[in-house]
């Protein structure tokens, strides 16, 4: 520990005249990422007027609520109550979220480290299955949940989105990279491979955790299973957004509004996932 | 279905292990790892059912004529024959996507690795700070229709309304809807999207990079940080390194969206027609699926030998 603490400050290999350049570089590169952002929310903070102006101005003259508060207005007045919509959102967005990094994360862990017959193969199907494109596979996968009863329910809007092969490549990959002592060593010591998984492996790679968490978290604050979901009470946030955005010229302040509002709740996430393993793996790393 | 058949011989293996056969042995190996196979199966299962089955049975459908109400009526290869032999727009359809494919795909790869490298190479602080502004832009969802005000083709568009303010040009430029521009835009859009997926795993990927590592390379004589990245960083970063490979073939093969929602389906002239735009526009506009589902296979197909051909190349850093 107390050595890896003095590297630190000694920074190995790196020069400070390049430590600058390197941040240069990036801050220039990060104005480039941000400018349609700082659009999007100065955008949402101009009252209407001012919205086609010439030429437009980067920030607003006059800034005002006005936009947020015609979002929220125009929520208020829907057939269904928003909370509704809000609630859907959340309660989808949370049992997807746990869903999927634990199931994704046990089988990641399986087809990572197991042993058994049929790994190969089934590793195979998952990175081949991470090139189909759903276009086309729409229509089926109606009818496959139709078949089941599903359409007009919850599960729609749950079950489908659980097992992604993207979230499951990931850990694979992450997890492929542990120490093969590692998990012989929780073997030995009589741990079976659910507890392999979740007391040894899991620790040992937090960021990639972390990032399945935001891909998880991200995707199902999307869902808006519109092709599986017909009744209003069971639509979510993004669905209602978009009806309110798709009003014309007039909602383009409020459609800004939407943006931003709509970033926020993942934004946080980001913002929490990823300063915490920056932090946690500030003096560590695998050691094999 | 597989799933649930192996289980069972995973049961009767346990009890039959008489003779060593190699299918007696496969079957006891299966009951040795029955707690393994128990882990996948709910992601077995769901995947099966909304991914696996859907697709198995959207294959046929590219060998019929489907009009989403109809059924479908069997028509062999012909949709293939009219695709590769008579339909010109395919063609151009090819040209872009793979302008798309070999041109945005490796840069953006490229920028997603160093890009990641550098900022791992600041502050925790400032790394948080980099990290978030550069995935930002994969997060906004449907953000880039900021890039349509931006580059809308009125005087009131911001770069019109810049470039005009500053003399350069004298009328609006239509960024959107005229050919010579089209293109390079959604580029320019694309780049600013791609930091995704792979961009973050190359972050969580450097974070796990054992730091004794780096200690022991300036032991042994690793002079700055280019050496170090090539002997140090880039060999433990294999897992990664192919994992941002195939979402990057995936999201380059499949771009579509952006310029759809930029340029509008159908562009003018074509000019930013992909292979996925063209299947959505036989898909979801004039309804001729079979047609629709033909044009995906051969995207598919495509896909799976760039997957092969990335596999080869970046065998030396994975072990699989």
């Amino acid at each position: 520990m107390k050595r890896r603490k003095r590297s630190k400050k000694v920074r190995l290999n790196r020069s400070l005249g390049g430590d600058i350049g390197v941040f240069l570089f990036l801050t220039l590169v990060g104005i480039f990422m941000i400018i349609p952002f700082v659009f999007a929310i100065s955008n949402s903070l101009k009252p209407l007027h001012e919205l086609f102006i010439f030429p437009p101005p980067l920030f607003p003259r006059d800034p005002t609520l006005d936009n947020y508060t015609d979002l929220f207005q125009l929520a208020g007045n829907l057939w269904v109550p928003f909370s509704r919509y809000l609630f859907n959102s959340i309660f989808v967005a949370v049992v997807v979220t746990v869903a999927n990094v634990i199931v994704c994360s046990s089988a990641g862990f399986v087809l990572a480290k197991g042993n058994f017959p049929g790994k190969k193969t089934l590793n195979q199907i998952i990175v081949t299955s991470l090139l189909f494109t759903s276009t086309v596979t729409a229509v089926m996968q109606y009818m496959v949940m139709a078949k089941m009863g599903m359409i007009n329910t919850y599960w729609a809007l749950i079950l489908p989105y659980i097992a992604t092969p993207m979230n499951l490549f990931l850990m694979r990959q992450f997890m492929g990279q542990l120490p093969d002592s590692m998990i012989e060593a929780a073997k030995m010591d009589g741990a079976s491979t659910f507890r392999t998984c979740w007391q040894v492996a899991i620790p040992n790679v937090k960021p990639a955790v972390m990032t399945l968490l935001i891909f998880a978290f991200q995707a199902a604050w999307n869902i808006t299973g519109t092709q599986f979901v017909y009744q209003e009470q069971l639509k979510t946030l993004p669905t209602v957004i978009s009806q309110i955005t798709a009003a014309g010229i007039a909602r383009t302040g409020v459609g800004a509004a939407a943006a931003v509002v709509m970033m926020t709740p993942p934004l946080i996430l980001f913002i929490i996932t990823q300063s915490n393993v920056l932090e946690t793996m500030a003096h560590s790393g695998i050691k094999d | 279905m597989a799933l649930s058949a192996k289980k069972a011989k995973a049961e009767a293996g346990t009890v039959l292990h008489i003779e060593d056969s190699k299918f007696r042995y496969t079957l006891r190996e299966m009951g040795r790892n029955k707690g393994a196979y128990m882990m996948m199966a709910p992601f077995m299962i769901l995947f099966l059912i909304f991914t696996l089955l859907p697709v198995l049975l959207s294959l046929p459908i590219g060998f019929t004529n489907f009009n989403m109400v109809q059924f479908p009526k069997w028509v062999g290869l012909s949709n293939f024959y009219r695709l590769f032999l008579e339909d010109d727009v395919f063609l151009i359809a090819i040209k872009n996507t793979l302008i798309f494919a070999f041109l945005t795909g490796p840069l953006s790869y490229f920028l997603c690795f160093i890009l990641a490298w550098l900022i791992n190479q600041m502050g925790a602080v400032l790394k948080t700070i980099f990290t978030f502004i550069f995935y930002a832009p994969s997060f906004a969802g449907n953000i880039y229709f900021i890039w349509q005000l931006m580059f809308s083709g009125d005087a009131n568009g911001y770069i019109n309304a810049t470039l005009m303010d500053l003399g350069i040009i004298s009328a609006p430029i239509q960024w959107l809807t005229d050919a010579n521009y089209m293109l390079p835009i959604v580029i320019i859009v694309q780049l600013w999207l791609s930091l995704g997926a792979g961009f973050l795993s190359f972050i969580a990927g450097l974070q796990s990079v054992d730091k004794s590592m780096y200690e022991a390379g300036a032991v042994e004589g690793i002079k700055n940080r280019w050496q170090e990245l090539l002997h140090i960083t880039l060999p433990s970063m294999g897992p990664q390194l192919l994992f941002a490979a195939v979402m990057q073939i995936t999201s380059s093969f499949t771009v579509g969206t952006v310029a759809q929602a930029l340029t509008g389906l159908p562009s003018t002239d074509y000019a930013t027609h992909t292979i996925m735009s063209h299947a959505m526009d036989y898909g979801s506009l004039r309804y001729e699926m079979g047609y629709a589902s033909a044009i995906c296979f051969v995207l598919f197909i495509a896909m799976l030998l760039m997957n092969q051909l990335i596999n080869r190349i970046l065998r030396k850093y994975t072990s699989d």
